[in-house]
């Protein structure tokens, strides 16, 4: 019995890699990649950019105007990130099988939720372009947009597994569906909800970056700015100060995660 | 004392009593069928039987957490089954529950815990914003001290022993000020000196405060040393319902059916605890 269960695995992951094997190949000859060629043709692209993009003396020049544009991107991130909470935590109590009031608004919940969390942040982009044209209320909305669904989804799921239980006990004892809420399903979900909102908020500051690009606003514009006029100095300057920024960011969120867990 | 509490029984108008209660589940067996008992204020009984025989649905049929198919359940003059949303939660205020996992809300602390059983008798601002009197704050700690959690006061539950957290479950049916408390295995998740503490305090409360009991055991022994009367159920029915003396090999066998060899050697032990 027990060798069986050692053969088992060992058939299982033999199919599971053939497969893989299959796939790859698969995909790489129906689309024509030509493997080694993809990866001499990133060699040459790593060598382009150490000879050209790297900020130089001049380019300082632009620094507060960048560093300007880089703090609005993160103002406008995080704006649209608390404004996107508040919304999606009044989704995920509607949503959530633990708090849900029928069954029928639940489904309805988790089903705008989905659907607003699997269209991509582009395409948000380009449909709010048409009704409010390249300004910083597009980028805003895009963002909001994707970071409700995303918020929605990812609360619906904190609070259907943190918080069964306590809400048992508290309704037994005559509590009533706020005070349930507020008392028992919020202090539980919190910490874990908390750590999915400042991962949305630095999620959103690389994805401004990308949503300014589209639509002329923020740090994304003056990356496409620099870049379209061959000021490529420029250009990895507002590179570089991206990265830095994300990374801060991502410390201060991983430090505030570690004291609240 | 039990044989006053038999007389009582008699006498008086019963705390609690089901009639014909029936529930079924999406199967086609009945998860209980016609249960049918009274209980005494001030009784300790333990309900008794193999896993899955409905011990668990019987107790939540009673505050109904759990909404009985059929029956008539009436707790202190009132027919709970016919009662609107409003005046059953106004109803559980009156019936403490404890459970096999404590159901506490770990990120808080122990005293914001136990307080969580006050919120069936507030208003929905003063709930929501967790607005405590003065006098509810001096009884939660004059509670904690009782059950020994002093030093824990401002401790999250998440640090506590499960010992300690079903000592915070039992402070939080207290608080509600009951005149009965249900308790859903409460000690099968704990090592045994734990679970003869919190079993000894649930004596306390039925034996001082005048508060009743009905425990769900899985322990026969436990229910041996501790109850004034015994249910035992099998299948959804009630196959033995009375004091522990008179719970006999035989019984036992009837209850728990092909589990109960291993049983027998805890009956030995009747005596020796």
């Amino acid at each position: 019995m027990q060798s069986d269960i050692f053969a088992k695995r060992k058939k299982d992951s033999l199919i599971f890699f053939s497969l893989l094997i299959v796939v790859t190949v698969g995909s790489v000859v129906i689309t024509q990649y030509d493997v080694s060629k993809g990866f001499t043709s990133l060699l040459k692209a790593f060598i382009w950019g150490g000879s050209n993009f790297y900020p130089d003396g001049k380019s300082l020049t632009i620094l507060p105007d960048v560093l300007r544009k880089l703090w609005d991107t993160i103002l406008m991130s995080i704006a649209a990130t608390t404004v996107a909470t508040v919304f999606a935590t009044l989704l995920a109590l509607v949503g959530s099988r633990t708090t849900r009031m029928n069954r029928v608004f639940s489904l309805v919940a988790r089903g705008i939720a989905s659907l607003f969390r699997n269209i991509p942040l582009v395409a948000w982009a380009m449909v709010l372009m048409l009704a409010f044209s390249q300004s910083s209320i597009t980028g805003y909305l895009a963002l909001f947009l994707g970071s409700f669904g995303f918020l929605s989804r990812a609360f619906i799921e904190t609070i259907d597994e943190v918080s069964n239980d306590s809400v048992e006990a508290l309704s037994a004892t005559g509590a009533s569906y706020s005070h349930i809420i507020f008392q028992s399903v919020l202090p539980s979900s919190l910490p874990q909800m908390i750590s999915w909102i400042l991962f949305m908020i630095d999620t959103n500051i690389r994805d401004a970056t990308l949503v300014g690009l589209l639509t002329g606003t923020g740090i994304g514009f003056s990356f496409d700015l620099y870049y379209k006029s061959f000021n490529f100095h420029a250009a990895s300057l507002v590179v570089i100060l991206i990265v830095i920024t994300v990374i801060l960011i991502e410390m201060v969120s991983n430090t505030i995660r570690r004291v609240i867990m | 004392m039990k044989l006053e509490l038999g007389v009582n029984r008699e006498f008086c108008e019963p705390l609690l009593e089901l009639k014909h209660v029936t529930k079924y589940y999406h199967g086609a067996a009945p998860a209980l069928e016609d249960i049918n008992f009274s209980v005494a204020e001030g009784e300790f009984i333990s309900v008794i039987g193999p896993s899955g025989a409905g011990k668990s649905t019987l107790l939540r049929c009673i505050n109904r957490m759990i909404e009985a198919t059929s029956g008539e359940i009436s707790f202190d003059g009132v027919l709970i089954s016919k009662l609107k949303k409003r005046d059953l939660r106004k109803l559980r205020t009156r019936i403490g529950m404890i459970f096999q996992h404590y159901n506490l809300v770990d990120k808080l602390s122990v005293i914001e815990n136990v307080l969580h059983g006050r919120l069936g008798y507030k208003s929905t601002l003063a709930g929501v914003m967790g607005r405590y009197s003065p006098e509810e704050k001096q009884q939660a700690m004059r509670i904690i001290d009782l059950l020994g959690l002093h030093d824990q006061v401002y401790k999250r539950c998440d640090q506590l022993s499960g010992g300690q957290k079903q000592r915070v479950g039992i402070a939080r049916a207290l608080i509600q000020d009951p005149k009965l408390i249900l308790c859903d295995e409460p000690i099968a998740s704990l090592d045994p000196n734990s679970a003869k503490i919190i079993m000894d305090h649930l004596r306390d409360v039925s034996a001082q405060m005048g508060i009743t009991v009905i425990v769900n055991l899985h322990q026969v022994s436990a229910a041996l040393k501790y109850s004034d009367r015994i249910i035992g159920v099998n299948q959804g029915k009630i196959v033995f319902d009375g004091s522990p003396s008179a719970l006999t090999a035989e019984k036992i066998a009837e209850i728990y059916g092909s589990e109960s060899n291993d049983l027998m050697v805890e009956l030995g032990e009747r005596y020796a605890i």
